[in-house]
């Protein structure tokens, strides 16, 4: 089970047929499981990790360091579901350390974005400050290096 | 005076009698053309994990640039002694019994050298890896071939073992999980061959660096066979399991009047392994441990793809039991394994290696190494269906796993 989560993480175009002689597995049982995985939300969705910048799509992202007064009952919770539900909002996780909540906001323009933490996020109940970080380049997301110039350099025939 | 010097004929005769590898003559054809999928390496497609090579440039930033004692750095050889406790339950004395050569091909070379004296005969199954005939060779000893079959799924047997003892038979080379065919032995072969071994008073080189790229029952080290430890050379390294083939090291675990013996000769010819190399090793052992079974997964999951694209295409391929190679049955073709081997290349572009350059048994089969992205092997796999078809071999029905 873990093993075929883990083959789809790193390729969800895998199909059912290809996951089953890699794991040996029935064909018909690797449908069920993904089925029953896709039903009980384990698996929620099958994303693809695209590099935008090669098709000249301008993004801006930031990170944002959010403060919060954490409220009685619901502790983080609430505050954190009012953010995440924007749909600028790309990931929302609670950290350890010297901030509560580390944001994740994608926009067209920079003014977009700061806009968006100036109106939205930092006008909601209960956010004490909020620490906007652009970024300026990505290097790696989702273990994937963006632009690995490592190549297959192995002489072709070895004995 | 003769002006027109033939320079070949000063060359020492033994070498001169040694026929050139038969990869040579196809590594020679690949590297002129391109688009070539090459199913012919025979080493990981990884590149070795980060930590190893980061703990590499560490070394050097700190200075680690001399020589290591001639048996190689202690911290390293207690961890491999570690292991070999933890893995398979053998212990040797880190100290006395251990050494760290330039990869296996070293230690093996070693082994020989410091074991085989002229007319010694070596039993060496068959097809195995390149080196293990002419390294006897020149040694002044005597290789002697064991064929091995498809239908043993070219396991080495007791009996064709003891089939080609001689008087002179000094030494039984094992090779398992095997190159090219990625057969394995099962411990009651071992316990068998052991028996032969023990009887004709056999010293036993083991060449496991494949030990751990065993995807069907568990390895087996052969000295962990009861008796066999003090009469065995086991050779092993880093290479395969870790992905560090370019990094050469290796080791020989012996007694210690052969590792003496193979270290006075290490001394002189090569004094010790590279330092920076070592302390790459060290880090595999110490942190690699999660790293190399992921990448033993990935070529569990290939293995099987492979052996289902075989049977898609109508080749017989039994199903290998270690290493990162394949070694399908290509006469329904009716082609050699070289015809074949060449054939794929021109038309298909894709390379393979003829089973013939591993020893004559190697005849009618092919070496494809799975050591190749799953992109890699589905497109290569296509197009060697394209030659197969086109030489007339049709799928029996395809009975899905």
């Amino acid at each position: 089970m873990k093993e075929l989560l883990d083959l789809l993480e790193s390729n969800a175009k895998l199909t059912e047929s290809e996951i089953a002689v890699m794991l040996k597995m029935d064909e018909e049982e690797v449908r069920n499981r993904i089925r029953e995985l896709e039903r009980n939300k384990t698996i929620l969705r099958y994303i693809t990790l695209i590099n935008w910048e090669k098709v000249g799509e301008e993004k801006v992202s930031a990170m944002i360091e959010v403060r919060i007064t954490p409220q009685r009952d619901v502790g983080f919770d609430a505050v954190a579901e009012r953010i995440y539900r924007f749909p600028e909002v790309r990931s929302v996780r609670l950290l350890s350390g010297t901030y509560d909540l580390g944001v994740f906001i994608e926009g067209k323009t920079m003014k977009e974005v700061s806009h968006f933490v100036a109106t939205k996020l930092s006008t909601i109940d209960g956010v004490i400050s909020t620490t906007t970080h652009f970024v300026l380049k990505t290097y790696k997301q989702d273990g994937v290096i963006i632009e690995d110039d490592e190549e297959d350099r192995r002489l072709v025939v070895s004995p | 005076m003769n002006n027109k010097a033939d320079w070949s004929e000063r060359v020492n005769p033994v070498v001169r009698s040694i026929p050139p590898s038969g990869i040579r003559k196809f590594f020679d054809m690949v590297t002129e053309m391109k688009g070539v999928i090459s199913l012919g390496v025979g080493e990981p497609d990884f590149v070795t994990p980060w930590h190893i090579r980061e703990g590499c440039i560490y070394s050097l930033e700190k200075g680690y640039t001399m020589y290591t004692s001639n048996q190689g750095l202690l911290e390293l050889r207690e961890e491999i002694v570690r292991d070999l406790d933890i893995s398979y339950g053998v212990t040797y004395d880190a100290r006395r019994e251990v050494m760290i050569t330039v990869g296996v091909s070293e230690g093996l070379d070693l082994a020989i050298r410091a074991l085989v004296s002229p007319g010694d005969e070596v039993l060496i199954p068959e097809p195995s890896y390149v080196s293990y005939a002419p390294t006897t060779t020149l040694a002044g000893g005597v290789p002697v071939a064991m064929p091995t079959t498809v239908e043993n799924d070219f396991r080495l047997t007791a009996e064709s073992v003891e089939k080609k003892i001689t008087p002179k038979t000094k030494i039984l080379l094992l090779c398992y999980p095997n190159n090219p065919t990625g057969a394995v032995l099962r411990r009651r072969d071992m316990l068998e061959i052991a028996e032969v071994v023990r009887r004709h008073d056999l010293i036993v080189i083991s060449d496991e660096i494949y030990d751990k790229l065993t995807y069907v029952g568990s390895h087996t080290c052969f000295p962990s066979i009861p008796g066999m430890q003090d009469r065995t050379v086991l050779l092993n390294g880093f290479s395969k399991a870790y992905a560090m083939t370019g990094w050469r090291i290796g080791y020989a675990a012996a007694n210690p009047y052969f590792i003496e013996a193979m270290n006075k000769i290490h001394q002189y010819g090569i004094l010790c392994a590279p330092i920076t190399a070592q302390m790459a090793a060290l880090e595999a052992l110490k942190n690699g441990r999660d790293g190399m079974i992921r990448m033993v997964q990935q070529y569990n999951r290939r293995r099987h793809m492979v052996m289902q694209s075989f049977k898609e295409m109508g080749l017989h391929c039994f199903e290998p039991g270690g290493a990162f190679y394949a070694f399908p049955d290509i006469t329904p073709t009716g082609l050699t394994s070289e015809e074949f081997a060449e054939r794929l290349l021109m038309e298909e572009k894709v390379a393979v290696v003829p089973g013939n350059a591993f020893g004559p048994s190697g005849e009618g089969y092919v070496r494809c190494s799975y050591a190749a992205s799953m992109e890699d092997l589905s497109e290569a796999f296509r197009r060697m269906t394209s030659l197969v078809r086109r030489s007339g071999v049709r799928p029996k029905t395809v009975v899905n796993l």
